[in-house]
């Protein structure tokens, strides 16, 4: 019995060498090599500083830009924070919070329903799309504060439309950092935004 | 259902069935000694870890001293982990502005504990917790033994039900070597590296600081995740790197990493079952365990998947949830748009069956049918591919209850395989049958009289909120690891009830079946007779369904009446 207590101490102790450390370096090796962009987080760089992440998601608040999903990350997308509402189907909260936003949404277009990835929160609350529904739905307000037709942001935001990976995975979405940049890129707000 | 989710659950089960015999026969090649392609490379490093850890491969245990190996195994690990996680402030990489939870004693006992019985429950969010060394050296090291002990434990479980009259069953190092070398560390280095591509970052640096657009700072976690994913998933392990898990972009950036993780998750134990059915001699049985896991785990994917789509009935009118080709609608609290919901159903499901405690999407947003789902799935006892290893001697023991209820019935001695299912046998599938109420039942019904437990409820109340004490047991128990959120462990109360289900879940489940195999494999088999029950029929498969289902009914049905099912009655307004 002592020889399988030595035993199972030795094996812990070569296996932390082998798999915690040697294991990771292997890999942090073949990641830095070969795909050192998404080895390092897909951070985005414009204008000489790093604005964030391509796959994590940030608020946007001003009408000239569009909108991401509730996030319960910390006090919304803190990316040291990630969390959902955690809020069963049942509980009033949830049913009152998404009443609210739902109004609010409502008020910038009135009698459109409004897509419900727009009122609800992500799980990671980090998620960095948007359905092509909640764009479609947010184009009207954008285009008004751009000052741009809806033909032309349909386009720009086509362009960013990713469909199904591989034809039959997962789901449509637009990636709203991207979109952003590139509106701001193509159509620049030429007055100061107005943040609600 | 829309057509592109049928497709995915489609090709997610095809891929899974088309790897079943080659995995599978690896698997028996690597633990019967077989020579395979990885031996050139394998074979000395496997001699000079046999010497450097002082174990003689050549001899062989007798059950007791097998189990008692794994459970001492699983105690020094708990308390390496608790060391490195206590002392994690002086191991580097320790970034003391961003660890803002403490790592309290009973916090590192709890997760030591979890992490060395493969539950992964983590009452806490890694990147405001842990260090990367930690992640590292800590909880990488025992995603991967964990799970290979587990995996050796149901190879020695098989040796006790292929063997006759022998009092050995292998070498617990052995195996623990020969899964860890051929299988778990070439598979996740393949893994890493894919997920790597597909966005899944790998590096050491601090917390990248960005200017969102609109000004305010935005500071973003990073660090050594890929290394940590794959393992997590291959070893049916589940603890994520961040708080989010699987539903955290920089964990799952994809729907293809999506595929890729849940493959990792489920192709073991699914193989496995052939890898039973050849040591034994008979994979028709093998085939038959398989066929029977299908079965189950697509009635759980149809049912959440139905009433996740539905959506929540109290939601506003003014909200638009009906599936297009725009939006999945649905239930999408808690959801991630690239997953939807056929992706973020298809992990849940799979994740809740294979002791996984991963997810993409958060459970305790679940509707409540949908949720129940997946806690049905927690209570048959993860027998549906199950854990790695932990899943095929589950399927095996309740296939035992079936074969003594089929006993009972036609008048017979119990058999299988040959095999007399007599008094000392019954014996051991009674501790394991009972131990999973005990853990689970009466330590909710602890939380739920007792101040502290209580306290725990959080965010929801109600028959919601039993449903969030009942999973947490029942996840603990079943070693899964998975949780509703909303419930907030991180108390003394909870840390150390928690971590008492899951050691009652794991030594609970293990030590029975050794015992069982030990005795089993003590016997010398009788040629099947008029009044043998074939177990490699339909009429057996049957029975299997019908034996789990009324297992599970009969302990938890009055539980799940005063939780999810309450709630999905109170809900259509």
């Amino acid at each position: 019995m002592k020889k399988n207590l030595v035993t199972a101490i030795l094996m812990t102790i070569v296996s932390t060498i082998l798999l915690g450390i040697l294991y990771p370096l292997a890999v942090t090796a073949i990641a830095q090599i070969f795909f050192r962009n998404q080895a390092n987080g897909q951070l985005v760089v414009a204008n000489g500083k790093i604005v964030g992440s391509r796959i994590i998601g940030q608020a946007f608040s001003s009408p000239g830009y569009f909108h991401s999903r509730p996030s319960n990350a910390g006090n919304g997308y803190d990316a040291t924070n990630s969390n959902g509402s955690q809020l069963g189907p049942t509980n009033q909260k949830l049913i009152d919070r998404v009443k609210g936003d739902t109004a609010a949404a409502q008020a910038e277009n009135p009698g459109t329903p409004v897509p419900i990835d727009l009122v609800t929160a992500s799980a990671s609350g980090l998620d960095p799309d948007i359905t092509p529904a909640a764009a479609a739905f947010q184009a009207p307000r954008v285009a008004k504060a751009r000052g741009i037709s809806q033909e032309q942001l349909r386009q720009l935001v086509a362009n960013h439309t990713q469909s199904r990976q591989w034809g039959f995975l997962g789901e449509p979405r637009v990636n709203v950092l991207e979109l952003n940049l590139d509106l701001d890129r193509q159509f620049p707000l030429t007055k100061p935004a107005k943040t609600e | 259902m829309s057509g592109f989710a049928l497709a995915q659950y489609a090709i997610f089960l095809g891929i899974i069935t088309a790897l079943v015999r080659p995995v599978g026969r690896y698997l028996a090649k690597v633990f019967t000694g077989q020579p395979t392609l990885l031996d050139p490379i394998l074979r000395p490093a496997e001699k000079l870890l046999y010497a450097m850890i002082r174990a003689n491969p050549e001899r062989e245990m007798h059950w007791k001293e097998y189990a008692s190996c794994f459970v001492v195994f699983a105690g020094v690990g708990t308390m390496f982990l608790y060391a490195i996680l206590r002392f994690q402030r002086w191991l580097p990489w320790f970034y003391p502005q961003w660890m803002t939870t403490q790592v309290t004693p009973d916090l590192a006992m709890n997760t030591a504990i979890s992490f060395a019985t493969t539950t992964t429950w983590q009452a806490y969010g890694g990147e405001t917790t842990l260090s990367y060394a930690s992640q590292m050296a800590g909880l990488v090291v025992e995603n991967f033994l964990g799970g290979a002990a587990g995996l050796a434990v149901a190879v020695a479980f098989v040796r006790g039900l292929a063997r006759d009259r022998t009092t050995t069953l292998g070498n617990f190092w052995v195996d623990l070597v020969r899964g860890l070398l051929w299988i778990l560390l070439p598979l996740s280095l393949g893994l890493s590296v894919l997920l790597i591509g597909q966005g899944v970052p790998m590096n050491f640096q601090p917390y990248a600081s960005a200017q969102t657009l609109e000004g305010p700072r935005q500071t973003i976690a990073q660090g050594p995740v890929a290394a940590l994913e794959s393992i997590k998933n291959l070893g049916t392990n589940g603890g994520g790197f961040f708080g989010a898990n699987g539903a955290h972009p920089y964990e799952n950036p994809t729907p293809l990493s999506n595929l890729l993780e849940m493959l990792a998750i489920a192709v073991l134990p699914a193989a496995f079952t052939y890898t039973y059915g050849m040591m034994v001699g008979r994979t028709r049985q093998g085939w038959l365990l398989y066929g029977v896991m299908i079965v189950l785990f697509v009635a759980g994917l149809l049912a959440c998947g139905w009433a996740e789509q539905r959506g929540n009935p109290r939601l506003t009118t003014l909200v638009d949830r009906r599936p297009s080709a725009q939006q999945a609608g649905g239930n999408m609290e808690g959801k991630e748009v690239r997953f939807g919901i056929s992706s973020s159903v298809l992990t849940a499901v799979t994740t809740s069956n294979d002791a996984t405690g991963s997810y993409n999407s958060q459970p305790d947003s679940y509707t409540p049918l949908g949720g129940m789902v997946l806690l049905v799935n927690l209570l048959l006892g993860e027998i549906t591919f199950g854990g790695l290893g932990t899943g095929l001697y589950s399927m095996v023991m309740i296939a035992l209850i079936a074969v003594f209820l089929g006993g009972l019935l036609v008048g017979r001695t119990p058999e299988y395989l040959g095999k007399k299912v007599r008094a000392p046998e019954t014996k051991m599938l009674m501790l394991y049958a009972l131990a999973a109420p005990i853990g689970i039942l009466l330590l909710s019904a602890l939380a739920v009289v007792s101040q502290a437990g209580l306290a725990g409820l959080t965010v929801n109340g109600g028959p919601h909120g039993l449903t969030e004490i009942l999973f947490a047991h029942a996840s603990a128990n079943a070693n899964n690891g998975q949780s509703f959120g909303g419930l907030n462990a991180n108390s003394a109360y909870y840390n150390l009830t928690l971590a008492i289900t899951m050691m009652i879940g794991r030594f609970g489940l293990a030590i029975p079946a050794l015992a069982l195999a030990g005795s089993l494999g003590e016997q010398q088999p009788a040629p099947p007779s008029v009044g043998t029950i074939p177990t490699d029929s339909l009429a057996f498969a049957l029975l299997l369904i019908g034996t789990a289902l009324i297992l599970t009914a009969l302990n938890y049905f009055p539980a799940l009446t005063l939780g999810p099912l309450l709630e999905q009655l109170g809900i259509a307004r």
